[in-house]
């Protein structure tokens, strides 16, 4: 699902040049439950940016389900942003003036799908994160479990062959993020390809591989039992 | 782009940020409420300007009787000089060729008796020819003719508000009033675009009047009225010979200022349009500078909205907005609520400008406060036109920032 080759990445501080990816490789396949971890700096999060076309790379190749993802315009990154990839964030990023449902909806408007066709896969989403009955609910009237449901449930409305997860559990005490990490285990389980960036090891330790980043080098890559 | 989904996604960011739409609505309908509202006033004044000064024919000289400054020829200062029937007779047969007229004016003020009512008014004791250069519009009766002149008839003219006064509803053709212990017949009314001071005047032969000032035959005013296909320097060289003319037979110093009072209309009416276009252009560079202040209000509030909905921005496009969708929520939004509140904002301006209507004349010279619809709907248009560019900048800013960095923005 996931092809990486060799992948640099610097960015430009001033007259300094930060060289953040020193040569990536990375291979992930289909339905793959995988964390991404390092201390902050190893690079981690920059590598998600760029599997999740925010952010774009110096050299090296990368491969989204066989599709070259390469120097895309900004049209062209959000068409495959939104067929390809959800995105769940540490800050949940919800739209702070719309509630959950519209929330969840606004994926699949981008999609161009139909009011009321968005409104039933919504709603359908928004069940299966156990929020059916805060549908109308602001992002502000929800606990932050409940948040980063809804954002998981935004994520995952468009369909997407990849998820996202940058720190999904940071925000939260450890209870709800053990109930944020059952819920995408939940949907790993359903076939879905997965990413969390974490430095949580115990968070880490629920993902089937864990890859640990360090100084902008892959240096761990071990299958979890 | 404009389907009824993305309007309803409009109407749903703009119910939901209501101090966003209420800054950029109220920005643009005070902008030109406050453009319109001024540029009425202005016009308004214009107006009560314009209005004043078609009142009196415009191809007019007028010379008035005063007193020498300057000793001349064997003369003392201080001599009050006179105008009289000779002189008209004079003045008329050595200009003949440039005058299409020539009238006079005698001046006195008296009480005016009718049954039980009674009012003190201005007389003017003149020729026929008056009518022209004063441009007094007859209602009803007639003007003085030339037989009332010769006769020395003791008719009279009333202006429209004496009759209103005097005679209240009854017809005032043909009755009889009393005005400085003699009877006279009314024999006409008139109006004028002068106003309430030129209506409450009353008309009668020159001679008459000047008989029952002991027989005098002295002239408050002689009028000229030059041909009306002079041009306004040909009127200048006329009024310089006429000046030259009468001083010299008066024995009035020409360096003395004083003497004779000479005053040429259409000079006059060479200031005053000198006057109306400096009127013009304050009216117009207040209007310019409103427009410009809304602008830049405008402006201002749409870099606020951006920056505002940056990290929003962001979210959007990390689900999958393209620039253009970026670009056309911002625009479509802003465009929607100037059109708005630009038109709430013309129609309040047009009601304030109506009520206003006459109400300013008195006090404040201001006549019938208007704008031309055309120039109203121009501003409108040019404040939405210029929102929109200036929420383009922004906007497009905003469609091109990398996700990444705007979902960092806090």
């Amino acid at each position: 699902m996931i092809n990486i080759k060799n992948l640099h990445k610097s960015y430009k501080i001033g007259e300094n040049s930060l060289h953040v990816l020193k040569g990536i490789n990375l291979n992930i396949e289909e339905g793959e439950l995988v964390a991404i971890m390092g201390s902050s700096g190893s690079g981690k999060s920059t590598l998600l940016n760029i599997i999740g076309m925010l952010d774009n790379y110096d050299t090296g190749e990368y491969h989204l389900d066989n599709v070259l993802i390469k120097d895309l315009n900004e049209t062209k990154a959000a068409r495959y942003r939104n067929k390809f990839l959800g995105f769940v964030f540490q800050s949940f990023n919800l739209i702070k003036y719309k509630n959950a449902i519209e929330n969840i909806m606004l994926p699949l408007y981008y999609q161009g799908i139909t009011r009321d066709k968005r409104k039933n896969v919504a709603l359908e989403y928004l069940e299966k994160v156990g929020l059916k009955d805060w549908s109308t609910h602001l992002p502000n009237e929800l606990s932050g479990g409940q948040k980063q449901r809804v954002a998981i449930a935004r994520a995952l409305a468009a369909n997407p062959k990849v998820l996202l997860a940058d720190e999904p559990t940071g925000a939260l005490d450890s209870a709800t993020s053990l109930e944020v990490m059952g819920l995408i285990k939940k949907i790993n389980n359903e076939g879905k390809t997965i990413l969390v960036v974490t430095h949580e090891v115990d968070i880490a330790k629920m993902c089937n591989r864990i890859i640990t980043l360090k100084d902008g080098i892959i240096l761990k890559d071990k299958i979890n039992k | 782009m404009l389907n009824k989904d993305s309007w309803k996604e409009i109407f749903e960011t703009i119910q939901k940020n209501k101090l966003r739409t209420f800054l950029s609505g109220f920005t643009v309908a005070i902008g030109i409420l406050i453009f319109i509202v001024l540029f009425g006033l202005g016009n308004g004044l214009k107006n009560s300007f314009n209005s004043s000064f078609i009142d009196d024919k415009v191809n007019t000289i007028r010379l008035y009787p005063s007193t020498t400054t300057i000793a001349y020829k064997g003369y003392e200062k201080n001599r009050k000089i006179k105008l009289t029937n000779k002189d008209l007779s004079k003045i008329y047969n050595h200009f003949y060729n440039d005058l299409e007229d020539i009238t006079v004016r005698v001046t006195d003020y008296t009480e005016i008796k009718y049954k039980n009512n009674a009012n003190s008014y201005s007389i003017r004791g003149v020729s026929p020819s008056h009518q022209n250069a004063e441009l007094t519009i007859i209602m009803k009766g007639r003007f003085l003719n030339e037989n009332d002149i010769i006769n020395k008839k003791k008719h009279i003219v009333i202006g429209r508000l004496v009759a209103e006064k005097i005679f209240g509803k009854e017809d005032p053709i043909g009755k009889y009033i009393f005005g400085g212990n003699h009877g006279w017949k009314v024999i006409g009314v008139f109006q004028d675009e002068g106003g309430d001071r030129e209506e409450s005047m009353i008309y009668v032969p020159y001679t008459t009047l000047q008989k029952l000032k002991k027989n005098t035959d002295e002239l408050n005013q002689i009028i000229l009225m030059y041909k009306s296909d002079m041009s306004y320097s040909e009127s200048v060289i006329l009024e310089k010979k006429l000046e030259k003319f009468i001083k010299e037979y008066k024995f009035i110093s020409p360096k003395d200022n004083r003497g004779i009072y000479i005053s040429n209309t259409s000079e006059e009416l060479q200031e005053n349009k000198q006057f109306a276009s400096i009127l013009n252009i304050i009216v117009s560079f207040i209007g310019i500078g409103t427009l410009i202040a809304g602008i830049i209000g405008i402006s201002n509030i749409m870099v606020f909205v951006v920056k505002e909905r940056t990290k929003e921005l962001g979210i959007r496009k990390a689900l999958g907005a393209t620039p253009k969708n970026i670009i056309s929520i911002i625009l479509q939004e802003s465009i929607f609520i100037t059109t708005l509140s630009g038109y709430f904002g013309l129609v309040i301006a047009f009601a304030i400008l109506k009520i206003i209507g006459n109400k300013l004349q008195e006090d404040y010279w201001i006549t019938n406060p208007s704008i031309e619809t055309e120039n109203a709907i121009l501003a409108t248009v040019l404040l939405i036109f210029f929102g929109t560019i200036a929420g383009y900048i922004p906007a497009k800013k905003a469609a091109n920032i990398k996700p990444i960095i705007a979902l960092r923005d806090n």
